[in-house]
């Protein structure tokens, strides 16, 4: 196919929305693979934006730039700059312990603390003293498990270790842990891909809630699942970022062969 | 961009609905010319065949309608895939309307047979059908080659079957006025030119959806048009 849009979709912000997040010449080295090339994209505001690609692309690289997750991996270099509200967050003077708690991250599995679903929550705000007394942590408990929409499943178990929960409820309680310390950013890596899909449902229920307070970015293999709850989508391919721009445009009048075959299942 | 798909079974899905469109694009082309030549020849029985034979294409249509929507369904398609999905229900519904057409060709036909024939008009409509002959198998053929200038050049013809079908309505108005004899056969055959025009109509919007499937978008362009029966009038004091 050989066709010319008008429309423009250089960083793909959706029109109103402010960005949160602007990331430009990111490359990413592991050892001497250059993992990452010169990506540039704004993350907006309060959005969900889904990264999209075939396995190896470097969509869960590029995730990991944004919290910092690469530096703890041997050999991994990363360049470029990533602006999160006038801050570079690549730079190695910044406060990893701090960026982490402004931009959360949920992984694949759920991975609760061997520890009560209490204190799985607690552990965030008592480790970074958010709470004044124990009056406040049980606040900021129970919203963040009203708020991962778990608190009606758990309120009278808090107590019981969160391990105990079914695996949609611990994703759930791994997203009130990392919404407890109020972060700004929360990155989701496969959030349900080990998930049934009722739990599936309502993690992604969840997240439509959840970027009323909070910008989302998502790496999802499903992209059934990146069509219903991103409002931006990014597709990664071979490290390179290909096309970005609003979901419903990517899934339906795709601009790049690539993305075009993707998409379509074409190439995996 | 990779013509097939991971899952070949895909592949053959859609190439079924590809293959019912070029099914019900040939048997309506065939309907047009058959009704057309029952009208030339006065032959009932041409007519008569016509007339049964459009609940071949409703079938089709029926049946593509189904394997859409299990498509749909089980597939999920998206992009190109998609919209070819989408855009083969739409053609397949034009292409069954144009078949409702043909076959209200054929009936008025057989009625027009109870009459002395009309000279000259038929030929006309003859003419008109031809074209739109053309532009179905022209349209159908840009469809299965998703070849949206081929398509383009179809949706532009369209303006010449609304020229002759304006001269034909000025045309047929005045053998009414010559003769009150006339008004029932030329009446018959207005609605028959009007019924090929809208035919026309259709294969503009299957060409259309041919760009939609290339580009995503409909074109925008109003597209030429010519048809001016709606503001033809002749004056019925005028000595003829």
């Amino acid at each position: 196919m050989n066709v010319q849009f008008e429309t423009s979709f250089l960083h793909a912000v959706p029109e109103g929305a402010s960005v949160k997040i602007t990331a430009r010449d990111i490359n990413v080295f592991y050892g001497d693979k250059q993992a990452l090339f010169d990506i540039d994209l704004d993350i907006p505001e309060r959005q969900v934006t889904a990264l999209i690609g075939p396995s190896g692309c470097g969509k869960s690289t590029f995730l990991r730039c944004i919290n910092r997750m690469n530096d703890v991996i041997d050999g991994c270099r990363v360049s470029g700059v990533i602006d999160m509200d006038g801050e570079n967050i690549v730079d190695k003077s910044v406060d990893v312990v701090s960026l982490r708690r402004r931009v959360g991250m949920v992984f694949q599995k759920a991975n609760p603390f061997p520890k009560s679903i209490y204190d799985n929550v607690a552990y965030g705000p008592r480790i970074h003293g958010l709470a004044a007394d124990k009056g406040g942590l049980d606040e900021i408990v129970t919203t963040s498990l009203v708020r991962a929409g778990l608190w009606e499943e758990v309120k009278d178990r808090l107590q019981s270790p969160g391990t105990g929960l079914s695996g949609g409820q611990q994703q759930r309680l791994c997203i009130a842990r990392a919404i407890a310390v109020s972060p700004e950013v929360i990155l989701m890596d496969e959030p349900c891909s080990a998930l049934d899909p009722i739990a599936t449902a309502k993690i992604e229920e969840l997240i439509d809630d959840l970027r009323e307070n909070y910008t989302i970015v998502m790496v999802t293999h499903s992209m059934q699942q990146a069509a219903r709850v991103s409002q931006t989508t990014a597709f990664f391919h071979l490290g390179v970022l290909v096309e970005k721009g609003d979901t419903k445009k990517i899934f339906t009048t795709p601009e790049d062969d690539r993305t075009q075959a993707y998409i379509t299942g074409r190439i995996g | 961009m990779p013509k097939e798909h991971i899952v070949k079974s895909f592949d053959s899905e859609l190439d079924n609905i590809e293959t019912i469109i070029a099914e019900m694009g040939g048997v309506a082309e065939q309907q047009l010319a058959k009704a057309i030549e029952a009208l030339l020849r006065r032959d009932a029985d041409l007519a008569r065949q016509v007339i049964a034979d459009d609940v071949l294409l409703d079938r089709m249509e029926r049946d593509l309608d189904t394997q859409a929507m299990t498509l749909l369904a089980l597939r999920q398609p998206m992009a190109e895939d998609l919209r070819a999905v989408i855009a083969g229900l739409k053609t397949a519904s034009n292409l069954e309307r144009i078949g409702d057409y043909a076959k209200n060709v054929a009936k008025r036909s057989i009625t027009l047979m109870q009459s002395d024939p009309v000279d000259g008009a038929p030929r006309t409509i003859s003419r008109m059908a031809d074209l739109v002959r053309a532009m179905i198998s022209n349209v159908l053929d840009a469809y299965m080659e998703r070849d949206s200038d081929k398509a383009a050049d179809v949706r532009a013809r369209d303006q010449e079957v609304d020229q002759l079908h304006t001269s034909l309505f000025r045309e047929l108005l005045t053998y009414m006025m010559e003769d009150p004899g006339n008004i029932m056969p030329c009446t018959h055959l207005l609605f028959i030119a009007k019924n090929i025009e809208r035919m026309g109509d259709h294969a503009t919007n299957i060409a259309e959806y041919v760009h939609f499937i290339a580009h995503g978008d409909i074109p925008q362009d109003e597209r030429p048009k010519d048809d001016q029966t709606s503001q033809t009038m002749v004056d019925p004091g005028v000595d003829i």
